[in-house]
């Protein structure tokens, strides 16, 4: 379980996170929306251990966990997993040995022998041909000269084989087509059981069809002003931030 | 020192090369004048001819000054402040296995480098999974110690053996092409080299011998206070193709050791010599308190039609290098490449590059240059494309890319470029990038420690390079990437 409390955050001198109440229950999907500035990617950023934002009050802990005490290698290791929104190009670094490198980092903090290449590559085909995804995907450079839906998929990807207990997605739908965001949907929803959960950042209301959430969340300047069932997602579809940003005020 | 001590003090350094050998040596006396000289030639036994030719190249070298254009810095050097030569006591120069000083096989087996050769048994063909056979030279200080594989070698008529035997051995070969390449006044210390140098490889492939192994030569200085001059003669006939490597290491010592090389390659028409360096001397402790002063010219001729020099240069260690592996493209349509990692960390300076004279007609070069700075170093790529008015359609390519870690050090590209061809076509990329925090982050976000990040990242940045290298030595490049980097981020 994901417990937020009171989170402040900061970059520099600029107070972007102002107090996050949240909770976040083992099996859920929660989906977070709100509109742009409002501190949803800064929230993702702040989970995972980024350097740049200061956490100047609140805690949060993951099972039991205090998260903010720890290195982002340390969060990945006991499951947090950010899908990026702009997925970093890593040249001349190949997928398939970032990955196995990857998983084998997350195997040996948990004292699990580590994949050789070939068991590795067993497993990453499997997990391609489950997402419907090439299997060059694997032999290319990390996200280098990916069209904006392929690094959307390798990140589906990474997390399908690393297999997070809580899994952030930040936009990870955005400026997709309609068969590209089902294997978003369809990757998240295949991690889905009662020791996973999820926090989806999106805009649109599509996403949600095929990925049902226990609750959705309107984040705004900072704080998270309203809470609901999938209904609300649907709400905001049709009339935007404006009534709700009104209620708040 | 104890076993635990030395642990201890290569894990504090980071350099796990670092240790001292203990053994009894013959070393000259200290200083630099003829007598030095005419002792180093009769301990290696050599002809009047070697002699006379030492002789004029240090009356050369001491109307010569130091060349002071390279972007680097050092107290001057005293050369009268050296040892010319130091070698193991007992029997001097190569001879079997079983007579090498148990101290040095131990040496030797410590760095990893195989001077055993595997018996093949009458009968048993050799197992196709097991690691390709490497045949080596090992020179420790002043002497070649063991040369390995020479008689399955020689069935094929490939010499490979040190170069003060080939002098002794094989005169007409090496008066035909010593110095032909480097010409003794070349430079400072070219000319230094000439009339000092005391062992490194020899190698002849004759026409159309494809070598049945990779050859390579290991330095290693130990000898305190004692500079290296190392001379290596690779020559390949008309057709003949070889892959050589080298290595080289030296123990941590307070004060700085030179270490002035010439090797010279020579490939005839169709030839191909392929050489690669895994450079790993002694850089210094952090505070760039010694370290190994690495002034090296090396240089082949293309003189063949077709032929094909390629350099593929790892330099992680060595306080200073000062090194510009360069080719002459004399043949029509010959080529040249280099290939080059250069790592410096702490206050490690380096200056190298490479020079491509382009003479033939239809010559063509390629020189991919990845240059990695971190803490407080300097890194510079220096580099020179010619082309001379014979060299209609000549080409080169030239792609030189630096990778900051940190905001201590300095990277920099210094490329001449020099066409007298209209016909010629030379490009020239450059960038420099910074490893990225969100590159880091990323990584680290998918279970990855900063270490592992930043060495993925430097090895995804040098990959263009260490492809070219031979199976193993790029194994080993990737670890001493990952071992220099240990710690220049945080």
């Amino acid at each position: 379980m994901l417990e937020i409390r009171g989170l402040t955050a900061s970059i520099g001198e600029k107070p972007i996170l102002k107090g996050i109440d949240l909770v976040v229950p083992d099996g859920e999907v929660h989906a977070i929306m709100g509109p742009n500035g409002s501190g949803k990617s800064t929230l993702g950023y702040v989970l995972s251990g980024r350097d740049d934002y200061t956490v100047t009050g609140g805690s949060v802990t993951f099972n039991g966990i205090d998260l903010l005490d720890m290195e982002p290698e340390a969060r990945a290791a006991a499951g947090v997993f950010l899908a990026f929104q702009a997925p970093i190009e890593l040249p001349g670094v190949n997928n398939a040995n970032f990955l196995r490198t990857a998983l084998n980092a997350i195997r040996r903090a948990h004292g699990e022998s580590e994949l050789d290449a070939i068991q590795f590559l067993k497993l990453a085909r499997a997990e391609t041909k489950r997402l419907a995804m090439p299997d060059d995907m694997l032999k290319r450079n990390v996200n280098v000269g990916f069209s904006g839906g392929e690094k959307k998929r390798n990140e589906v990807l990474q997390m399908a084989l690393l297999r997070p207990k809580l899994a952030i997605l930040d936009e990870t739908d955005s400026g997709l087509d309609i068969d590209a965001l089902k294997i978003v949907a369809d990757g998240v929803n295949a991690l889905r059981s009662p020791t996973f959960s999820a926090l989806v950042v999106t805009h649109h209301q599509r996403l949600l069809d095929h990925l049902v959430p226990n609750r959705v969340h309107v984040l705004a300047h900072g704080r998270i002003i309203r809470s609901g069932g999938p209904e609300l997602a649907k709400e905001l579809e049709k009339s935007g931030y404006a009534d709700v940003l009104a209620a708040a005020a | 020192m104890s076993a635990t001590a030395e642990i201890l003090d290569s894990v504090q350094s980071g350099y796990k090369w670092g240790f001292e050998t203990d053994i009894e040596m013959d070393l000259a006396p200290k200083g630099l004048n003829e007598d030095i000289i005419r002792l180093i030639s009769s301990r290696k036994d050599e002809p009047a001819w070697m002699l006379e030719y030492r002789l004029k190249a240090f009356t050369a070298w001491k109307q010569m000054a130091e060349p002071e254009w390279a972007r680097v810095t050092h107290p001057p050097i005293d050369y009268q402040d050296l040892h010319y030569y130091a070698a193991p006591k007992k029997k001097a120069g190569p001879k079997s296995l079983d007579e090498v000083d148990p101290e040095l096989l131990k040496m030797y087996e410590k760095l990893g480098i195989p001077l055993k050769e595997r018996a093949i048994l009458a009968g048993v063909e050799p197992d196709p999974n097991e690691r390709p056979q490497i045949a080596v030279d090992a020179v420790f200080d002043s002497v070649s110690v063991a040369t390995t594989f020479r008689e399955t070698l020689s069935k094929v008529g490939v010499i490979f053996c040190p170069i003060s035997e080939a002098v002794r051995d094989h005169p007409d070969l090496v008066k035909q092409y010593l110095g032909s390449v480097v010409p003794v006044a070349d430079n400072y210390f070219s000319a230094l080299n000439a009339a000092v140098f005391t062992d490194g490889s020899f190698v002849y492939i004759p026409k159309g011998v494809r070598c049945p192994m990779e050859l390579s030569t290991y330095f290693r200085i130990n000898a305190r206070n004692t500079g290296q001059f190392e001379r290596t003669l690779i020559i390949a006939e008309a057709g003949a193709h070889v892959s050589y490597l080298e290595g080289c290491t030296a123990p941590q010592r307070d004060e700085n050791q030179l270490h002035a090389a010439v090797v010279e390659l020579i490939a005839m028409d169709d030839a191909t010599i392929k050489y690669s360096t895994v450079q790993n001397w002694y850089p210094g402790d952090a505070d760039g308190k010694g370290g190994i002063y690495n002034f090296v010219t090396k240089r082949g001729a293309c003189r063949g039609e077709r032929s094909k020099i390629s350099w593929t240069q790892v330099e992680t260690g060595s306080a200073i290098t000062w090194k510009y592996p360069s080719c002459v493209l004399i043949g029509e349509d010959s080529v040249g490449e280099f290939y080059s990692v250069a790592v410096t960390t702490n206050h490690q300076q380096a200056d190298t590059g490479t020079k491509m004279i382009h003479i033939g007609k239809g010559s063509r070069s390629t020189i991919v240059s990845k240059g990695i700075s971190a803490g407080r170093s300097n890194n510079t790529y220096r580099g020179l494309v010619r082309i001379l008015p014979s060299a209609a359609g000549a080409r080169n390519h030239t792609q030189c890319d630096s990778l900051l870690i940190g905001d201590e050090c300095g990277a920099h590209t210094v490329p001449y470029i020099e066409s007298r061809n209209p016909s010629a076509k030379v490009e020239h990329e450059a960038t420099t990038s910074k490893i990225a925090e969100d590159q880091l982050f990323y990584c680290r976000q998918r279970g990855l420690s900063e270490e592992d990040a930043v060495n993925l990242i430097v090895n995804g940045f040098c990959k263009e390079v260490l492809k070219e290298l031979p199976m193993e030595f790029a194994v080993e490049a990737q670890k001493l990437l990952a071992v220099s980097l240990e710690g220049s981020v945080g």
